[in-house]
């Protein structure tokens, strides 16, 4: 067990799946010199040939990706920060995503677009959004987003073995902070959540960043005797629905914390699939705590005044808690 | 890059490329008849009139090499080799067909013999050609990939991305503009500004115009281009000039307003006819008699035939096989 960083330990799976296999290749702007330093290292140690420089030409990239997997290569293609997955859409969703399904099933695709999401460092709108909504719909590639160093391990890892696209999304302001990454050739395997708090009044689904936020609100409620069950589903499509249900079979009530626009957001879908399977267990009116609909404000108390917050998802717990049958008070008008 | 120095091709190879040029217009043809009785389920863009590309180029290729095509794409799939009755069986949705009926004609992809596929995007297959380039290089074999696209193709950005990455990167790849003449129902020169094949100076990428009619003259270029890129030499552009007898889709007069060409214009098209051309080389050579001439005319016809009966009496796919192949 180490102490680590989510880039060290992104840098960690990036190295040890290179090593582990010679067709992994990498490439993406400026992945030698690694402006967030999760490919420091690569060239020197695998060389120019596998880990390559690209042009800021992020069309063709994506799309190079496609070719260089069917032709029977394992693809990583570092897309910088993810609204660039946009710039090089086209080969995401109209090649990547059904090329397979197209053929009848002919290829397999290797891929792992990876990318820093997320807002929170005053980088504008065009540097600040948390793409997976979009990549949901596609159906034919898969979005994952750790919230921890050794998630963000495990799932890399799977995410490079996995013989489909995948679109990896790194939460960005994640600063500093550190976490535990066991040791060895750790996978966390895709489309499995995890619970990272256990908790019996309410179920609270969080993403990316947000489980942080979500841990915090949930450490404030147990003061006041609430217990939050926290669930990170890590990997946003195949969503592992079993869990959230399950849990919310026990809870009766659901809030779910997305960094996502609230229009089809993450929460939007999670919020359905709940309402569709277990509105018999519900108690209480499920809770989206998202990002209202507007692109990213640059300013600080304009950006920290449209991200979810700590009090945010605080204050749903505590009205989802206050509403619907065996509220225990008074039924709130919203 | 000479192609005037380069030689014909042995007689066996010009025999083989006639005969590819006359099953791609002969399934064609086929095919435009098939729509006007309502049997097709899509939308097909036929090729007659280009068939000297994608045969001269393909000529130089093995299954090892890549292709990566466009919506009209049935002529790329037959020159690599693909299987005309699968082809047909796909077009006409059936489980039989080489993608289980669930491409289509804009789909048609055979990756055992590198077809990449075609693409339903225009330009959609240039940066799927430049990473099977790239995995060729990587591979060290000898490999090419090529990149077939229209006039239409070479205004969409990708492909300045693309020259300029292979031209970095020196990969083996070759990017195939069949210049037709239209870019959908727009005359190429309403949309297009200077020469296409020009675009690859800037990157000291060889740029070649090449009669797109003429199909020993696609074969002498390509062949050279394809030497050069299994060198490591890198990519080369290649701007075929042709025309499109048929319209962009077929059934097309059933919702324009209005023709976007004159019907002048075909007919002196249609007199430059590639398989004519290719037809008078090979009887003045005296690469083939006109016995010979006769038997590839009744293995195509044959061919045609079978590939437009058998998938007829094939069975739709079956339902579950709508959910099936999103992921491996």
């Amino acid at each position: 067990m180490k102490k680590m960083r989510m880039i060290q330990a992104i840098n960690e799976a990036l190295t040890e799946e290179m090593a582990r296999d010679s067709r992994v290749i990498l490439f993406g702007e400026d992945v030698k010199i690694s402006l967030f330093g999760d490919t420091r290292g690569l060239a020197d140690r695998f060389g120019e040939n596998r880990v390559r420089n690209t042009p800021i030409s992020e069309t063709v990239m994506t799309g190079a990706a496609v070719g260089a997997a069917a032709a029977g290569y394992r693809v990583v293609c570092h897309m910088m920060f993810a609204n660039f997955l946009y710039t090089g859409f086209d080969a995401i969703a109209n090649q990547a995503a059904k090329l397979r399904y197209m053929t009848g099933g002919q290829i397999r695709l290797p891929i792992v677009y990876m990318a820093v999401m997320g807002a929170g460092r005053s980088a504008g709108a065009q540097h600040s959004d948390v793409p997976y909504p979009a990549l949901m719909n596609l159906g034919g590639i898969k979005v994952v987003v750790p919230s921890t160093p050794a998630d963000a391990k495990g799932l890399l890892k799977a995410s490079i073995r996995d013989d489909n696209p995948v679109v990896f999304l790194q939460p960005a302001r994640r600063g500093g902070e550190q976490g535990d990454v066991p040791d060895g050739d750790i996978i966390v395997p895709l489309g499995v959540a995890d619970i990272k708090r256990a908790g019996g009044d309410v179920t609270v689904v969080a993403i990316g960043a947000m489980v942080r936020t979500t841990l915090r609100a949930a450490d404030q409620l147990a003061k006041e005797g609430v217990e939050v069950e926290v669930i990170d589903p890590r990997t946003l499509f195949p969503m592992d629905t079993a869990t959230i249900l399950a849990s919310v079979r026990k809870t009766g009530r659901l809030v779910v914390v997305d960094e996502a626009r609230t229009t089809c957001s993450a929460a939007s879908e999670i919020a359905a699939t709940v309402a569709e399977q277990a509105f018999d267990c519900l108690e209480a009116p499920i809770l989206r705590v998202t990002v209202r609909d507007v692109a990213m404000p640059y300013s600080p108390p304009l950006e920290k005044l449209v991200i979810p917050d700590e009090q945010s998802v605080v204050d749903a717990v505590r009205k989802t808690l206050s509403t619907g049958r065996r509220s225990g008070t008074q039924r709130v008008t919203q | 890059m000479n192609a005037m120095s380069s030689p014909d091709p042995d007689p066996a190879v010009a025999l083989e490329m006639f005969q590819r040029m006359l099953l791609i217009r002969r399934m064609e043809e086929r095919l435009g008849e098939v729509v006007t009785t309502g049997e097709l389920p899509g939308p097909v863009h036929l090729c007659i009139g280009q068939e000297a590309v994608s045969v001269g180029v393909c000529a130089h290729l093995d299954d090892a090499d890549w292709i990566a095509s466009t919506h009209r794409g049935h002529g790329h799939f037959l020159a690599k080799g693909g299987d005309p009755e699968k082809m047909i069986a796909e077009i006409f949705g059936r489980e039989t067909g080489i993608c289980g009926g669930k491409g289509g004609s804009m789909h048609v992809a055979d990756f055992s013999r590198g077809i990449l596929g075609a693409n339903g995007i225009v330009g959609g297959g240039i940066g799927i050609a430049v990473g099977a380039a790239l995995a060729a290089q990587l591979d060290g074999q000898g490999r090419v990939a090529v990149a077939f696209f229209g006039d239409g193709g070479a205004n969409q950005g990708v492909i300045m991305e693309a020259i300029n990455l292979a031209a970095i990167w020196k990969l083996p790849l070759l990017l195939v503009c069949e210049n037709n003449g239209f870019s959908e129902f727009s005359p190429t020169s309403t949309v297009t500004a200077g020469e296409i094949a020009k675009r690859a100076e800037p990157f000291g990428v060889p740029g070649i115009v090449v009669d797109g009619n003429d199909v020993l003259a696609v074969w002498r270029v390509a062949g050279e281009a394809v030497r050069r890129a299994r060198s490591g030499a890198g990519p080369a552009v290649i701007e075929a000039r042709t025309y499109r007898w048929r319209g962009h889709v077929e059934t097309e007069k059933s919702f324009l307003s209005g023709p976007y060409r004159e019907d002048d214009e075909i007919r002196q098209w249609q007199a430059r006819d590639p398989l004519a051309a290719m037809e008078r080389w090979l009887v003045s050579a005296g690469a083939m008699d006109p016995s010979a001439l006769d038997r590839i005319r009744a293995t195509v016809a044959a061919t045609v035939d079978s590939a437009y009966t058998r998938p007829l009496s094939d069975a739709y796919p079956a339902g579950e096989s709508a959910f099936q192949h999103m992921f491996a």
